[in-house]
Formats: C-alpha cells, sequence, structure tokens
C-alpha cells in the first residue's frame, strides 16, 4: 500500500514539505493542489523524478506521484 | 477520489523541453552533433593560439641557438594556454563556501534520495553526482557540470546554476540533476561552454578529492 504522498520545494532551508495526501483523502490533496498552484505562480518548476535519467515536468499535481519537487529555475553562468 | 483532481496520465506532465530554454531561445539544440562541432571548434581555437608559440620557438633556435631561452618562453606559452582553458573548465564544479550545516544536511538527504546507492557514495566522497545520459556520462556539480563524452576522452565543462545563490550546496546540485534528467539537450543548451578537451587536462586542474568522480565518470563513458 502507498504511502503519503509529498510535494516538497527546494529552498535555504534544504528543503521544505509543503503537502502531504493520499490518494483516498480528498481534501489533503486538494489543499495540496492549492499550495502546488501557489508555488508555481511563484516561479518554481515542479518535477517528478523517475530514476537514474529520468524526470518529466507537471503543471498539475499528479495525484499518483510519490514525490513532486519544486525547483527555482536554471540559467548559464 | 484524489486522483480524479489531477489531469489524465498523471498529472499536467509537460512536453519533454526545458523551460529555460525559452530563455536562450536563439541557440540551437545542443544535441550530440553539436557537441562534436563545438568540440572540434575547440581543439583548433586552443591549437591556432598554441601553434604560433611552438613555431616562433622553432624558428628562434633555428635561426640563433642562443636564443633557447627565449624558445623556451615560448613553449611555455603554449603549453599554458590550454592549461588556462582547462582550468577555467574545472572551475565550474568548485565547490562554494557552505553557509548552514543543517540546512546542507537536510539538503544532502534528498538529493540522497534522487540518486543511486554508488551516485550518492561518490557524491559524498567528491561533491559530484554521476548521471548517464544519452551525450555521456555528466558529473553535476553545484554550479556547473562536466560530461565525459562517449570514450571518456574529451570533457565538456558547463557552467550552469540554480537561480538562487543562497541555496544549499545539495539543493543547488540537485537543481541542476532534475533540470537534466527533465531534458539533457536542454540543459546543455542553457549552460555555458567554459571548455571543451581532453579529460587528462581537466583532471588536473580538479581539486584532487573530485578526481576519482571524473575517473569514474570516464569508466562509465568507456564502458
Amino acid at each position: 500500500m502507498r504511502g503519503m504522498a509529498r510535494l516538497v520545494r527546494m529552498d535555504r532551508t534544504g528543503h521544505t514539505t509543503l503537502a502531504e495526501w493520499t490518494a483516498a483523502d480528498d481534501a489533503a490533496f486538494a489543499a495540496a493542489s492549492e499550495a502546488f498552484r501557489e508555488q508555481l505562480e511563484a516561479g518554481y518548476y515542479a518535477v517528478v523524478s523517475e530514476g537514474e535519467g529520468r524526470a518529466h515536468q507537471v503543471t498539475a499535481l499528479p495525484a499518483s506521484a510519490d514525490l513532486v519537487i519544486l525547483r527555482r529555475p536554471i540559467a548559464g553562468g | 477520489m484524489a486522483a480524479a483532481g489531477a489531469s489524465a496520465g498523471g498529472g499536467g506532465a509537460s512536453a519533454a523541453a526545458l523551460p529555460e530554454r525559452a530563455g536562450v531561445a536563439w541557440r540551437a539544440p545542443m544535441d550530440a552533433r553539436a557537441l562534436r562541432a563545438r568540440g572540434r571548434l575547440w581543439t583548433l581555437s586552443t591549437a591556432a593560439h598554441s601553434v604560433p608559440f611552438v613555431a616562433t620557438a622553432g624558428v628562434l633556435v633555428g635561426i640563433e641557438p642562443g636564443l633557447a631561452p627565449v624558445s623556451a618562453l615560448a613553449l611555455a606559452h603554449a603549453w599554458a594556454i590550454p592549461e588556462l582553458y582547462a582550468n577555467r573548465g574545472a572551475k565550474v564544479v568548485r565547490p562554494r563556501r557552505r553557509r548552514d550545516a543543517w540546512a546542507e544536511r537536510t539538503a544532502q538527504g534528498l538529493l540522497g534520495d534522487l540518486v543511486g546507492h554508488d551516485a550518492r557514495e561518490l557524491h559524498a566522497r567528491t561533491g559530484l553526482v554521476t548521471e548517464r545520459g544519452r551525450l555521456g556520462v555528466w558529473l553535476v556539480g553545484e554550479a556547473g557540470a562536466l560530461l565525459v563524452r562517449p570514450g571518456g576522452r574529451r570533457v565538456h565543462c558547463w557552467c550552469v546554476r540554480a537561480d538562487d545563490p543562497m541555496l544549499p550546496s545539495a539543493d543547488r546540485t540537485a537543481h541542476l540533476l532534475l533540470a537534466l534528467r527533465e531534458d539533457e539537450t536542454g540543459f546543455a543548451t542553457v549552460a555555458n561552454l567554459a571548455f571543451s578537451g581532453a579529460a587528462w587536462r581537466v583532471a588536473r586542474r580538479l581539486a584532487p578529492s573530485m578526481r576519482p568522480a571524473l575517473r569514474a565518470a570516464a569508466r562509465m563513458a568507456r564502458g
């Protein structure tokens, strides 16, 4: 059985867990989706990592993901 | 049920392109072909800088053997030019100052969750994360990445970073790793190429603690 899924933001504290949800908890998922949208509006990108060499950006919170990570944009130095 | 709120296919998965590519739309995608061309250009450029000094050294000694010390200086210049370029390349993965030990430990935990055991262990020893891609084997640092091309002999050094310099080191590395996984070609397109050349030349300019990572990546690239 799947445990809690997490929405995590990489930030100056290391990382912050913004929301947790399970597939059976609509209220928790709705709250996580709201937090997700706020972070995207603040300029973060959301990524679901799928192991070495694979990750994809998401623009809506995927209920099926175990871990969704919010990252800042990158740029050439 | 919560899944009802998500789009089909497990969320709004975007196309493969890294969104940051929009900021450098004028750049051609840095695919394998473009990488080979850039590599050749770097070699030609380095030769164009160094060969005149070698030629000068030969001519001077040929004209007047007493000018051997001047020839030696010219040869030193010829040697130093590619070394300086390689130093610039190696600098992209040089560790930055650590700020908050607690945040670093927290960030390392997340980065550790993203990579396998071997990569985690190598990161702990060297500060670099290995990642196999289609273009070669990457070594991801906190403000740049090295790409070891298949065969293990040529390394491209990329300067690229997350837009918040106050992030913990491991978080900066995780930012780059995730972006690389999203779109490898896009990652190389967004990043700035600082050097392309021989792996041994870059290895000499890396911090000793980082050299095992480059050796490991070169082995992976040969395998």
